[in-house]
């Protein structure tokens, strides 16, 4: 067996989070989501928490585990052993109940950067040519599942809220790197702005967090190079050789 | 409280978007919603590997498509919908590839094909193993695009609103706040995928459990086909995850407890070190899933604490292969199997991953419900016949899923009339009922978990993938009693604020009607065909069941001939 | 609906060595603006002649200058190296691999100190 401390959050009832402990089975094969569902099912129906896929590639079920922003579907109760294992809501989002955390201000910033192709001209009846070489430029940032471990490992997330974030500036990058794209410069308004890549001082954290491999910290870096580049064009070019 | 949209989508996977923006080009000033139990993005489609089918290489043909889909689905496919869904694939799949999605390529930039279970040519496009998660990303990000379309992201639809035979819009409930509304609209759509959760050991996501077809079910459209339950012959252990067919096609081997390829002893064509086409390997699911059980009666498979296993060998491949082709797969087992598959064998068992069956509909998506509409694994037109062939799912959703949009759009513009009252006493009716459930299940003495886990037992043993008279019997009066035991279900949490257990509940409630409506048509259904195996009826019979069955909530099963175009019935043939 | 503001701690930054490495990176700036500060002494004194030139000197001997300037240094140096750590991943050119776009950063320091270090030694 192994303890697990989870933090609960009823509003109505409790004016703060409290700390619950459980004692669940210590098997090989049991993630910290498992651990819950045991719980859930055998111990107490009234804890509440996002899963689904448990594969790790929907991103539903991102907690902090013993402070650490984890997706608790593939992080391993024997890697806490003896326990006990403390798991809260993913950090930097208000909290709905229990370890359910609200991400509608990722939803709405999300559109912000465009996540979506724009083209200009025509589009060819057969597919857009598109060589593996030219596709390494971006898939990176295309793998992203949107789990949110990147904003909760965000300090300045956390101290300013308005922050695009990592991962809604590295799918604006996603795109801006494809070659089938022609959409940096209508981008370019909310990505280089001072709540965008700019906003940005660096941490890394992100890049750690994250289960996928993205590194948003390297896109976002890589857009200021990119945005400071254009800028400076912007201002030495005569308005046709700009581009 | 109460909304009105034109037409309201249920689900937000594949299907249900593809629907959505098929609407949204059809016709701009419909106003269009997408009503989701999970944020789209979480939706199941995510999870999808290997590939989606589309005719696109040299020396393919759209004949060559429909006659592996006719054949590999054992004859019981619409063969009209078949020659649509070939012919649109393509483009459905060169759409989305102009929006972005980053399928594999060859290296001058032309999209690659890789081969699959049961196709006869190599013609399934692929974004090396994460296709269904590309797939998904790029519909939902341009979805975003589309700014008129109104999502409701954790709603959880609980009923169909009917009248005069007609659909009139749902009932839903928001996680967040427990709030319940009715929404109304003039049609409505179905795209919330299968219900793998009603078996134990499943590849399908918590989410998976049959909500849409329980909700059609009940609003008087009958089920078809429910008893052709796919399982696909390589599983992990423990978990179920899913290890894509696609290491199959880059040329794995399953190898039984003596490190022999087995499939030879099954009429499934000779080993070969290279991977032949629709032979040893590359043969369809079924035959693979009942080829494992036949080594298991004889001793040949390995015994583990979670069932028996074989092997799939990936070593001969090589990092490179494995690394560019199947990343996804090494992260997996290395993750959940503590194995990596470049130098270690995966352990592998047959699991449950697909419902050929489902809401009863046509060539366009349309149920017999007057604007009900469904579209995706929730559906059944039926292209996928006895056993679907891998990677004609995700272009399936696609095509459906679009032309239901459409066929939709089309069907609300001739529309003039608003819903009676009778329909707004509905919704009061229904919020009633879920604030009761809400209250009146204190006093239970059944948990819920312990009721599921019955009815999953149940129907693996019951309906497994071989299944016979006795044992289908035995789970229809287990099942009885699981349905009466379900009225004496106990829940703890009693918020309105993200009341999981209560969604558990009602998921459980959707769960029990699919259960056995699967049980009552694999009993009436004294054959074997594709993934319906039945010990005591061995042998295909065309006399007598060359026909779709469809179930009602009553539990009455009735039959619809299969539509025979071009392709007359014939015998399965792979590897020879 | 209230959902629950989770507080930030004031000492956030101490609850993780990443951070903590991030928020005295932050702080390298006062230094970065000190060493400004004492170069803009340094010019002004060797413009004043011999004499003030002999007074900084004497100044900067004292042990708290020394003090600061080895504190300033260290900070200093730890924003270069963070700095070019970061350059890779901002400067990603084709068929170049990143440890080269480091090397050249190094490479670029060594040279210029080198430059700096002839004039003022020679």
């Amino acid at each position: 067996m192994i303890k697990m401390e989870v933090t609960r959050f009823r509003p109505g009832e409790d004016d703060a989070p409290i700390v619950q402990s459980y004692e669940v089975p210590l098997r090989k094969e049991w993630a910290v989501l498992d651990g819950l569902n045991y719980i859930k099912d055998q111990l107490d129906g009234t804890l509440s928490y996002r899963w689904s896929c448990r594969m790790g590639i929907c991103g539903s079920c991102g907690m902090t585990v013993n402070g650490k922003p984890q997706l608790s579907c593939a992080t391993f109760l024997t890697d806490y052993a003896p326990g006990p294992v403390r798991v809260e809501p993913l950090r930097n989002f208000p909290v709905i109940r229990d370890l359910v955390v609200d991400i509608s201000d990722f939803m709405t910033k999300l559109p912000k950067v465009k996540p979506w192709l724009i083209h200009d001209g025509e589009v060819p009846e057969d597919e857009f040519l598109q060589t593996p070489r030219e596709m390494d430029e971006y898939k990176k940032y295309s793998m992203c599942i949107n789990c949110m471990l990147c904003y909760s490992a965000c300090p300045v997330y956390a101290l300013e809220p308005e922050f695009l974030g990592p991962a809604a500036i590295a799918l604006g990058q996603r795109y801006n790197l494809d070659s089938r794209d022609d959409g940096a410069l209508e981008r370019r308004d909310v990505l280089a702005s001072a709540a965008g890549a700019w906003a940005c001082t660096f941490v890394g954290e992100c890049s750690t967090a994250c289960p996928k491999g993205v590194d948003p910290a390297g896109a976002i870096q890589r857009y200021k190079l990119t945005a400071a580049v254009s800028a400076l064009k912007d201002f030495l070019l005569p308005r046709g050789a700009r581009r | 409280m109460t909304t009105f949209h034109n037409i309201v989508v249920v689900g937000g996977g594949g299907a249900g978007l593809r629907a959505a923006t098929a609407i949204a080009e059809a016709n701009p000033l419909l106003s269009v919603a997408i009503v989701s139990k999970v944020y789209p993005m979480r939706s199941h489609t995510v999870s999808a590997e290997g590939g989606a089918a589309a005719v696109i290489a040299d020396g393919d043909s759209l004949d060559e498509h429909a006659y592996d889909t006719v054949s590999g689905g054992d004859w019981l496919v619409e063969q009209d919908a078949v020659e649509a869904f070939v012919e649109e694939a393509p483009r459905e799949l060169l759409r989305l590839e102009h929006q972005g999605c980053p399928w594999s390529r060859k290296p001058d930039g032309r999209i690659a094909v890789r081969a699959f279970g049961g196709m006869k040519k190599k013609r399934t496009w692929f974004a090396a193993d994460k296709t269904g998660f590309h797939m998904l990303h790029t519909l939902f990000q341009t979805a975003l695009s589309y700014s008129d379309i109104v999502r409701y992201d954790e709603w959880f639809v609980t009923k169909l609103l009917i009248d005069e035979g007609r659909v009139h819009g749902v009932v839903a409930i928001e996680l967040a706040t427990g709030r319940v509304e009715t929404i109304i609209a003039n049609a409505v759509i179905m795209c919330t995928g299968g219900c793998g959760r009603v078996f134990p050991f499943t590849t399908n996501a918590n989410i998976k459990t049959g909500d849409g077809m329980a909700l059609a079910q009940r609003a008087g459209a009958p089920l078809k086909d429910m008893e052709f339950v796919q399982y696909h012959p390589t599983g992990l252990p423990f978990t179920g995850i899913l290890i894509t067919e696609a290491t199959r096609a880059e040329g794995g081997w399953l190898l039984n407890k003596d490190g022999y390829r087995y499939l030879q002893d099954y009429d499934l064509g000779k080993p070969t070190p290279e991977p032949v086409l629709r032979s040893m390997e590359l043969g369809p699911r079924d035959r693979l899933s009942q080829a494992f059980m036949h080594e298991h009666a004889k001793g040949r498979t390995i015994e583990t604490p979670y069932g028996p296993i074989v092997h799939l060998d990936l070593r001969h491949l090589g990092a490179h292969v494995i690394d560019t082709k199947l990343p996804f797969v090494r992260e997996l087992c290395s993750k959940y199997q503590n194995i990596d598959p470049v130098k270690e064998l995966i352990p592998v068992r047959p699991v449950v991953h697909y419902m050929m069956g489902g809401i009863h509909t046509d060539i366009n998506g349309a149920t017999p419900v007057e604007g009900l509409y469904a579209a995706g694994e929730v559906a059944c037109v039926s292209i996928n016949g006895a056993n679907r062939l891998g990677s004609n799912s995700l272009p399936e959703l696609l095509v459906f899923g679009a032309r239901a949009g459409e066929a939709a759009a089309e069907y609300v513009r001739s529309l003039r009339t608003g819903p009676r009252n009778a329909v707004y006493a509905q919704g009061n009716d229904e919020e009633r009922r879920l604030r009761a459930e809400l209250d009146q299940r204190r006093k239970g003495t059944e948990r819920i978990a312990d009721l599921r886990t019955e009815m999953q037992a149940t129907m693996e043993e019951g309906a497994g993938i071989y299944r016979d008279g006795d044992s289908l019997e035995k789970a229809a009066v287990k099942l009885h009693e699981l349905r009466e035991r379900f009225d004496r279900a106990a829940i703890d949490d009693h918020s309105s604020t993200f009341n999981t257990e209560l969604i558990s509940l009602l998921e459980l409630d959707f769960m029990l009607d699919i259960a056995q409506s699967i049980v009552a048509c694999a009993g009436k259904r004294t054959e074997s065909r594709g993934a319906h195996q039945r010990t005591d009826f061995p042998k295909r019979d065309d006399e007598h069941f060359l026909s779709h069955s469809l179930v009602h909530r009553s539990g009455e099963v009735e039959y619809l001939p299969v539509t025979i175009t071009r392709w007359p019935p014939g015998e399965r043939v792979y590897g020879r | 609906m209230s959902a629950y503001r989770q507080p930030v701690s004031a000492f956030w930054w101490l609850r993780q060595w990443s951070y903590l490495l991030f928020v005295l990176r932050e702080l390298s700036s006062v230094f970065v603006a000190w060493f400004v500060v004492y170069l803009l002494l340094l010019v002004a004194a060797v413009g004043d002649g011999a004499r003030a030139y002999e007074d900084f000197l004497a100044w900067s001997g004292h042990g708290w200058v020394l003090v600061l300037n080895l504190v300033a240094t260290a900070f200093v140096l730890l924003h270069a190296v963070t700095w070019f750590a970061l350059a890779p991943r901002a400067i990603v050119v084709p068929r170049v691999p990143p440890w080269a776009v480091l090397v050249a950063h190094y490479a670029a320091w060594a040279l210029l100190s080198a430059g700096v270090a002839w004039v003022v030694l020679r």
